[in-house]
Parts: C-alpha cells; structure tokens; sequence
C-alpha cells in the first residue's frame, strides 16, 4: 500500500474522533492550536514564501476581530457575520499598506507594519465611541460551554487555510514568491513583478489572519484592543512559531504551532517554571536559533540524524598552541649571542 | 528600422559618466560582442538595458518600440533576457526550480512549467544537476544555470554578461557550445566577455568601450587589432609599437 494515503487518513480519523474522546479543558488547547496553526500558515505564506516579514500581523487579527465586534455593538447582528466583514475589511486595510511599502527595497514593510499595530491599537483603545475603549465587546457565545461546534469551524479553517496554503505555493505563486525571497533583482529580470506578487502574498496571508482573529472573536465572546492588537502575544507569537516549525516549509508552522501551544500550556502549569515561563520559553527560543536557524522542519535532517544515528563524540581537538621550552629557547637565542 | 537599437545613451553616477553617447544596433539572429577593459560601463550598458539602472539620455529601442524607462520586469516580458555577471542564483531553490521560476513567464500551469525548464536543462546540460540547491552548485554549472533560467522564459534577445568568466578552458569550450546551439535556435545575443578565445568563436561583430565611450565596432578580426583597442588593454606604446 501506499504511504500517501495514510498521511492523511491517519490525522483525519484523529482530528474527528479526538473530540469525543477529550474532556473540555483538552479541547480548548486543541481549538488554540488550530487558531495558531491557521495564524502560523498565514504568517508563513507572506513572511516565509515571499520572505516579507510582518512584525504587525496581530493588526489584521484585531481586525478580524472587531469586524464581527462591531458589528454586534453596533447593529446587534451576531458576531458570525465578522468571519465575512473582518477578513473583507482587513484585506482593504492591508491593500495600501502593502502598495506603499513593497516598492521600497528593506525593513520599511516589517516598520510599517509594526507602526500600524500600534496604531490600531491605540486607536481602538483611545477612540470610545466607536470601538468602546478598552471595556473591550462583550458577546455571549452562541453554544455556551459546548467546544464541539467551535472546533468544527476552527477545524475547517485551519484546514482552508492549510489546503489554500499548499495549492497556491505549489503554483507559479509559490515559484514567484519564493524568487522574490530569494533575489528580487533576479526575479525582475525573469520578469516576476515583484510588488505585485508580495501583494498577492499579503492579501492571503491577510484573509486567513482576519479568518482566524473573527473566529477568536466568537470563540472567546470577549475582546479587547489590548487583546487582539498585541505585540507579543499576537505578532511575535505568530512568527516564533514559523520560526520554530520552519518558515519557508508547507508544514512547518503548523507543527511549530502545536509545539509552541502545548509547550506554552505545560510551563504555566507546572509549579517551578510557573512564575518563570516566559523565561524557560526564550531559552527554547535561543535554542531553536542557534542550533536549528531553519526550524524543525526546515532542519529536519539534522533533527532525525539525533534520533537515528547519534552523531560521534568529537574527539576534543588537543591541538593548541603552547609555547613550549624550545621555542622560549629560541626567544633568547639572540640575547645570548649578543 | 533594426531589431534592437541603442541611440546616444548616456549613464552618469553623480560626477562619473559610466557610458556617453553610446550607439548599437543589432539585426535579428545575429550575435554581438562587447568587450572593454574592467569598469569600461560594460555591465552598467546591460544595466540600462534591462532598467536595473535608468539612462540619463538616449533610447533603447526594441522592435521600434521605446524600452528605455519601462520597469525591469516588463522588458523581459517583452522578450528580453539577461544572465548575470555575478551569479545570482535563488539560492535555497533546486536548479529545477530556479529555472521554472523563469519558465512561468508564459504559462501559468505548473506541468508545462516543468516540461519545458526539463527540456532547457537538457539544452543546457544541466539535468543531472537538476535536485541541487542553486547555492550548492560549481561555478560553471551556476552559469549555466543563469543561462537556462534566461532561456526558460522564451527571450527573442538574450543578454549574456560574461557566461565565461572564472571557467576553465574545458568548461569554456561548453559553454562555447551552448552559445552556439542558442543562436542556431534563432536567439539573438548580446555577450559581454573578458575571455577572447569564447567572444572570437561566438560574435558576429565586436563593439569595444573604454571610459564609456565607444572605440570601435566592427567585426571581431578588425576590432582586435584596431590601434585603440590594443592601447585601451596594453597600454599606447603596444598600440604604437614604441616599445622598442
């Protein structure tokens, strides 16, 4: 039999049978790492194909977000119209964005967008009447305490989002954003309109965040600027779990993802590292960094070579210079002559 | 009116006029060598070319249409490719696709893509190099490879920027061959080269730059013994015969 198949049977009788099997607390972490799955894989197709880096991608979470917000402040519409608003509107916000700064050569697109951020941020918090301020939107969830139907959905769109992912960066696109990554000069001279195609790239990567920030917003019945529009718990997380996964791969930000979201869980809870997490996590971090610079996936023949083979203990190189008697002797040669 | 047609351009960077007034037409098939000492504008003239850099003056005319100006991208949809005189492969990518990168110019499904970057490989040979990683590769298979990512995308004329440099005499002859089976198969080429052996065998005609300026044009025996072009490499007293 073919292994293809399997690859894939094997997750999806996982992926529906685990949810009968799992008490609530077990499906909220599995529901996270389906959100941080989906924002990864977005993150990655911008940051990790067309090599764009965003520090400022929770922007378009928060929007995501708000989109459905709002609209249930405003009009009293449920929260669920914001999966069709949030992404549509965040997409609009992202367009000028994207325009303005991909014609610049260097960091100005990951400035932009970290400015933008904030921005966002600052705006939602400050500006009362039309976002309510910091109070945050309150919603109640459409199926109380039951996960079922929220893991459905987030199930549907991580899996979107990873087909979506999958097909576009084994077209032209993928070819074309991976050139940009890789020499954008060479890529104009094949005739690849660069700014085009970044954008390309920033309109799906846009669309799934947004995707993924109005679900959190049904999800979670509560946000909040400071929430959503966060730095380190939205945009660095995502690209940290590229990072850790492998930017550049088809799988890598999932399975970073779901390591960095249980491992998250596990230190908050065991009692040591409880006070200290965030610490033991930029010890992984700087791990991760120096020693696999191109993610687990990314590095994976590294990775398997330590489960497979053991590499050999390097015999400790004893070579070192160490001016012995001689050469001291040879030192004062001249003196005695003299 | 000719096929491609360069007319009194003009390059300055602040105070250094890299190339002044400089003139080439080149007819359809036919393959055109330009040669000049180190800094001489050579690279810079493809630079403009290609709109890497815009010209101060002049035009650049392809099939009686204005190139000069139009973004880099635009002009080799136009058919106009180019090779790089310091490598620029994509780097994490397999040599298949560096070349497919250029071979979607024409088409956007993924299998033609493959199909024809498969035949240019062939073409170059390349194809038992073909699951490398573009960084991995020798030198004179990484020239090669500029060669057959600019093929990929069809180009009517082909700017090679010395395709010979750094090669040894074997991989010179290759690439020699390569040159050759290209303008057999009805590409016009515009070759940038120091080795004179590669640029003798190949050029229909010659044009030598020195300073920018143009010394002469003309076919390659005549070029190569012209009294300037000697003196522009070896000095005025070869030129003159002084030495002695």
């Amino acid at each position: 039999m073919r292994r293809g198949p399997i690859k894939y049977i094997v997750p999806g009788i996982l992926a529906v049978a685990l949810p009968f099997v799992l008490p609530g607390y077990y499906m909220h972490m599995l529901i996270l790492v389906l959100l941080w799955i989906t924002l990864a894989t977005a993150w990655n197709l911008l940051g990790g194909y067309a090599g764009q880096v965003s520090f400022g991608h929770s922007l378009f979470f928060g929007l995501g977000a708000y989109g459905g917000g709002l609209l249930f402040y405003y009009f009293g519409i449920s929260t669920w119209w914001g999966m069709l608003l949030g992404p549509i509107w965040a997409v609009i916000v992202a367009i000028p964005i994207g325009l303005i700064t991909f014609r610049l050569r260097g960091p100005y697109f990951a400035l932009a967008m970290l400015a933008m951020a904030e921005v966002a941020r600052i705006i939602f918090n400050s500006w009362t009447t039309f976002s309510n301020g910091a109070v945050g939107i309150m919603i109640s969830r459409t199926w109380g305490g039951n996960k079922l139907p929220y893991y459905a959905i987030i199930l549907a769109i991580a899996g979107l989002t990873l087909y979506v992912t999958r097909r576009l960066v084994r077209s032209k696109f993928g070819y074309y954003f991976l050139s940009i990554r890789e020499d954008q000069d060479a890529a104009e001279a094949l005739g690849i309109h660069s700014t085009r195609y970044k954008l390309y790239a920033l309109i799906a990567s846009v669309f799934f965040t947004a995707l993924a920030g109005a679900f959190y917003m049904n999800y979670m019945a509560f946000i909040q600027p400071d929430v959503v529009f966060d730095l380190t718990d939205i945009s660095i997380m995502m690209i940290l779990c590229v990072m850790l996964g492998g930017a550049g791969t088809e799988w890598g930000p999932a399975l970073g993802a779901a390591v960095y979201v249980l491992l998250a869980e596990c230190f908050r809870t065991v009692p040591v590292i409880k006070e200290v997490h965030l610490l033991a996590f930029a010890i992984i971090i700087i791990g991760i960094i120096m020693f696999l610079p191109d993610g687990i996936i990314g590095s994976w023949d590294k990775v398997s070579r330590c489960f497979v083979r053991p590499p050999a203990a390097e015999t400790a190189a004893a070579g070192q210079f160490e001016p012995g008697p001689a050469a001291e002797e040879e030192v004062r040669k001249p003196e005695a002559e003299l | 009116m000719s096929y491609f047609e360069i007319k009194e351009l003009v390059k300055t960077f602040g105070g250094l006029t890299a190339l002044y007034e400089i003139n080439l037409s080149i007819d359809q098939g036919e393959i055109v060598g330009l040669i000049g000492p180190n800094g001489s504008g050579k690279t810079t003239l493809f630079n403009c070319i290609n709109n890497f850099c815009t010209p101060d003056r002049g035009q650049i005319l392809f099939k009686g249409q204005r190139i000069d100006g139009l973004p880099t991208h635009q002009i080799c949809k136009m058919g106009i490719a180019r090779t790089f005189q310091i490598v620029k492969p994509l780097k994490r990518l397999t040599v298949l696709d560096n070349v497919m990168a250029g071979a979607f110019l024409h088409t956007n499904d993924e299998k033609q893509a493959r199909e024809k970057s498969l035949a240019v490989l062939e073409f170059c040979e390349l194809s038992h190099r073909k699951d490398m990683l573009g960084k991995d590769l020798p030198i004179a298979d990484k020239k090669r490879m500029e060669v057959a990512r600019a093929l990929a995308s069809d180009p009517e004329l082909l700017l090679l920027d010395e395709t010979a440099a750094g090669l040894n005499l074997k991989e010179i002859e290759r690439m020699l061959e390569i040159v050759m089976k290209i303008r057999q198969s009805g590409i016009t080429c515009l070759v940038v080269e120091h080795v004179l052996k590669f640029l003798m065998g190949v050029s229909d005609r010659v044009m030598c730059i020195n300073f920018g300026r143009e010394i002469v044009t003309g076919r390659p025996q005549e070029v190569m013994s012209h009294p300037e072009v000697i003196a522009a490499y070896l000095g005025a007293e070869y030129a003159t015969g002084r030495l002695h």
